[in-house]
């Protein structure tokens, strides 16, 4: 009785049974949810009184009325622009240090990465410490040095730069990643360069970035989604700052100083959370989902992307 | 002359080196110098404290609720670690080496997941868990789910386990054994770096997690985990910064930790999240 299709459907089966508990979690903690999200865009709702149809109005109001979402997506835009190329460059340098280096790499390693390990918020905890204009280390050394000391999260100029500083501390993930691509480099292009006499700089941009280019492109997509959805840091960031002080009654204004450390994720929780407009959060969450989505679709698009290893 | 060469290179990248090694451990520094200044030597501009007050980690542990923390971010993270590992094996595993139909749609999808921020769906999860189940102030909105396979380790350990030979599972079945049991007698012990890895990640996104407990344990600071919590800690004590740098000190610290005795695995594991290619 052991036909093909009995032993078809045992093996469907038994895919199904393995599949199992990602098929429910898709189902119920992703598919549910993200069709219920673009439902609640399109309904009035304060989280008291029943939902009602509201067509288009949380959609006029996110993009043309509400005050936070024009600087929240301009930020995002400085910290794409900015903060991810100074990663990418920043954790391509170290990545190159530290093949070059020959005493000691093990300890370097070590300590190159063990900042990317520091929990966010302790790490801007730190950072808010080691930059406050009025106490700080990194100021008393620069007016130490006769450097003029810019006020860092407490000036809507230089907060986004203090940011920026926290996320090249944390390079680690990059410097190994681009330190696993620079030694699978072939060496015999870099002899047979050097034979011809090329320079640092030209074995560098002819053998070295045609080889990495791929893990290039993949920290600057990856390095781009990361910033879509980039909270905790400038949230805590803008929190402490500010001087807020947690507890019963407190109404944090997300983006101090001035709205400069806003971004997306955050006005999904000031419109849900605080202003318990529940239909305009879902709009915002769906902006952040086309965003997300498009980005991972060029990751995937990319060939010998994200899937290839062990793929035929 | 080529040997000055090579010495000039080494000065020259050894100095980059050591400048790049402070860049990135003076903040460590400075913080734990910081925790150990007096009260009123916090509030000066004084970089090295002048008494070494190591009581200041005593009165951080004596802070009501910081016990409480630590037990919360435990079982948040431990559990959770458990949960995920168990729930995404089978999954990574029926990804990885069995032929169906719509096995790339579901790897593409998996994918699709890990790159959502959690702020995607966090409206109707909260009023799920919230409205529904009256589950918020507990940190069980966030364990549930926890259960059911989590996108990143079900990708991670699908990775992974398609680099071990189709011939040790086509072996294991001659020998008569089903899948499970191929699954947990001859895979699994392969693929222990990978579990590592994965335990590892899931240890850490838990123990840092600090929007999924602001949505659902804020209203209750008895489900309060470290990072949350930590905050918190900052506005009570909005001036002492040597006791929020010890606080942040014995927040970082268990992370560092694990680090250093799983340190192989987890490289191993960042290099398997990408990219060889």
């Amino acid at each position: 009785m052991t036909t093909l299709a009995v032993k078809h459907r045992r093996s469907a089966l038994r895919t199904a049974a393995f599949l199992s508990p990602w098929l429910i979690g898709f189902s119920v903690f992703f598919a549910y949810p993200l069709l219920s999200t673009v439902y609640f865009s399109f309904m009035h709702y304060d989280g008291f009184r029943p939902p009602t149809w509201s067509g288009t109005k949380n959609w006029t109001y996110v993009f043309e009325h509400y005050p936070l979402f024009w600087p929240a997506l301009r930020n995002t835009l400085w910290l794409v622009l900015v903060m991810v190329t100074l990663r990418v460059v920043f954790g391509l340098g170290v990545g190159l240090l530290i093949t070059k280096i020959k005493t000691g790499t093990g300890v370097f390693r070590t300590l190159f990465y063990l900042p990317y390990l520091a929990p966010p918020v302790a790490a801007t905890m730190a950072f808010a410490f080691l930059l406050n204009p009025g106490t700080g280390p990194v100021n008393s050394i620069l007016e130490g040095a006769g450097i003029p000391a810019p006020a860092w999260f407490a000036d809507p100029a230089w907060s986004k730069p203090a940011l920026a500083l926290l996320a090249l501390w944390g390079i680690g993930d990059l410097m190994v990643i681009f330190m696993a691509a620079l030694l699978d480099v072939p060496k015999e292009q870099y002899e047979a360069a050097e034979l011809d006499g090329a320079s640092a700089w030209q074995r560098f941009r002819y053998v070295t970035l045609p080889n990495i280019s791929p893990i290039v492109m993949f920290a600057v997509v990856t390095g781009v989604i990361q910033t879509m959805q980039y909270y905790t840091q400038p949230l805590i960031a803008g929190k402490v700052a500010s001087g807020v002080i947690q507890g019963a009654g407190t109404q944090f204004e997300p983006g101090y100083p001035e709205k400069s450390t806003l971004t997306l994720p955050q006005l999904v929780y000031n419109l849900g959370f605080q202003r318990f407009d529940y239909g305009a959060a879902c709009v915002v969450a769906l902006v952040l989902f086309a965003l997300s989505m498009a980005f991972t679709a060029l990751l995937m698009r990319r060939r010998g992307g994200l899937i290839q290893a062990g793929d035929q | 002359m080529i040997r000055r060469r090579t010495l000039l290179e080494w000065v020259a990248v050894h100095s980059l080196g050591v400048a790049a090694a402070l860049f990135f451990t003076l903040p460590f520094v400075f913080v734990v110098l910081t925790s150990l200044m007096s009260d009123s030597q916090a509030l000066s501009r004084d970089l090295i404290p002048d008494t070494w007050e190591w009581g200041n980690y005593q009165r951080v542990f004596d802070t009501p609720g910081f016990l409480t923390w630590w037990r919360n971010t435990l079982l948040y993270a431990g559990l959770g670690t458990v949960l995920t590992v168990v729930s995404s094996i089978p999954v990574a595993y029926a990804l990885a080496k069995f032929r169906f139909r719509g096995r790339n749609l579901s790897l593409m999808l998996v994918i699709s997941m890990m790159m959502l921020p959690p702020q995607v769906v966090v409206i109707p999860m909260y009023l799920f868990w919230a409205k529904q189940l009256d589950l918020s102030g507990s940190l069980w909105p966030l364990l549930i789910p926890m259960a059911f396979g989590d996108a990143f380790s079900i990708f991670l350990l699908r990775q992974f386990l398609t680099t071990i030979p189709n011939e040790y599972l086509d072996a294991a079945r001659v020998d008569g054994c089903g899948e499970l049991r191929t699954l947990l007698r001859v895979v699994l012990p392969m693929a222990k770096p990978g579990v590592a890895a994965v335990a590892l990640f899931q240890f850490f996104y838990a123990w840092n997690d600090y929007f999924g407990p602001q949505i659902y344990a804020s209203e209750n600071p008895g489900a309060w985990t470290l990072s949350y919590g930590l905050e918190s800690f900052k506005g009570a004590h909005h001036t002492d910064w040597n006791l929020t740098m010890a606080a942040t000190v014995l927040v970082m610290a268990p992370v560092i930790l694990v680090f250093f005795f799983a340190q192989k695995a987890f490289v191993e594991g960042v290099t398997l999240t990408g990219v060889k290619g």
